[in-house]
């Protein structure tokens, strides 16, 4: 309001209108995906094949380019799914209820990405699938709450009203992202520490390393086609009767 | 400006997320014991871990401690966590990562002469990734304990 540029404001007021975030979108969807196919590409072919053995795990770590940039997106989507839900409780924007809840299935399906991954390496390195500490634990905390989300939005038929219950759940849960994240500083865990965000200098060789930043890119850019398609699909169940989805239809035939 | 009732609402956000992140550190405070996954070797040797009860015991395999006393499956090591040392004895299958200089987890509990009995062995693997080369000419220059 004071600090952002008026510009950036009037985009956003924008994007709050539901015809010019329909129309935007569809213009912007094929640089998004040619965006992601590169990303994908190079950071698969870096990651599986240019990257160099580990001294110790072998080809087996080769499983960090899905698992850490998936765990990385299932906080990240939560974030963004909380602020959406904030921002729809405070400024009752339809637009941000939609991509509150569109987030959801896409955030559960990243943190069961990680869990199960997590789970494949588990055995052949620490020797177990699963142990409740406290990573492990607060991750899968986060699948349930995500979960929770899900179910509580189906269970009430007035979308507005799911939305804003939808919202507080959300908004409730966000304190676990700080546990999840600092679980494995604050208390003895199985799971290993910090790799790529500690203060100092990320201990991952940088060969290894280039490939992981560029799938937790190709990550974002899913996430944002993913959010962008269902976001449109509940805007248009949502806005059926209204005069711009007729019209639209009507323009197509 | 904000309109007062969006006002009003941005505040009664703020307070419920200030509310819940106290509640939250609160209970994990008073929880701090439960949700530590495994107990240190000076928790062991000052006697903070639990008598006669299983427990989880994690340190580094120090070098050169690996021994296997009767040529059997039964495995003898010492864990460390760089203050006090712990004698631990496992019989059975070792996880991939299990060599000396590594972090592990044991899950088992002490006898009489304050041996670490273990039932499980897991592997802690570190947060460290490079290529067997740079690992060779890290050896090269004087190591710095990674531990855990």
């Amino acid at each position: 309001m004071f600090l952002v540029p008026d510009l950036v404001v009037r985009f956003f007021h924008r994007m709050a209108s539901p015809p010019h975030f329909y129309a935007f979108t569809e213009r912007l969807m094929p640089w998004l995906v040619t965006i992601f196919i590169l990303f994908t590409v190079s950071g698969l072919y870096g990651g599986l094949y240019l990257a160099p053995a580990d001294y110790q795990q072998g080809d087996s770590y080769r499983i960090i380019y899905i698992h850490v940039p998936s765990a990385w997106m299932s906080l990240f989507i939560y974030i963004v799914m909380a602020l959406a839900g904030a921002i729809g409780l405070i400024w009752r924007i339809k637009l941000a209820e939609i991509v509150a809840i569109s987030s959801a299935p896409i955030g559960a399906s990243f943190t069961f990405i990680a869990l199960f991954t997590g789970s494949l390496w588990g055995k052949p390195m620490w020797g177990t699938w699963w142990v409740w500490d406290a990573r492990l634990t607060s991750e899968l905390i986060l699948l349930f709450l995500y979960l929770g989300v899900i179910a509580l939005y189906g269970a009430i038929d007035d979308k507005r009203v799911a939305s804003k219950a939808v919202a507080i759940l959300a908004l409730v849960g966000v304190v676990n992202i700080p546990v999840i994240h600092y679980s494995v500083e604050w208390w003895n865990t199985l799971h290993q520490g910090p790799t790529v965000t500690k203060m100092d200098k990320p201990s991952i060789h940088i060969s290894m390393l280039i490939p992981l930043l560029l799938m937790a890119l190709s990550f974002k850019f899913y996430y944002l086609i993913a959010l962008i398609q269902r976001t449109r699909l509940e805007l248009l169940n949502r806005e059926r009767n209204a005069q711009w989805v007729k019209t639209m239809v009507l323009e197509r035939k | 400006m904000m309109k007062p009732a969006r006002k009003k609402r941005l505040i009664l956000i703020s307070l419920m997320l200030l509310g819940a992140s106290v509640a939250t550190g609160f209970a994990l405070k008073s929880f701090n014991e439960n949700l530590m996954y495994f107990f240190s070797t000076t928790d062991v040797v000052e006697g903070k871990a639990p008598k006669n009860a299983l427990f989880r015991l994690g340190g580094m395999v120090i070098k050169g401690s690996v021994e296997r006393p009767d040529d059997g499956m039964m495995v003898r090591f010492k864990l460390t966590d760089f203050s006090k040392e712990v004698t631990v004895e496992y019989t059975g299958i070792l996880p991939d990562l299990f060599r000396e200089g590594q972090g592990i987890v044991a899950h088992g509990k002490l006898n009489n002469q304050s041996v670490f009995i273990a039932e499980e062995v897991l592997a802690k693997h570190d947060e460290n990734y490079m290529p067997p080369e740079v690992k060779a000419s890290l050896k090269n220059k004087p190591t710095q304990g990674s531990g855990q």
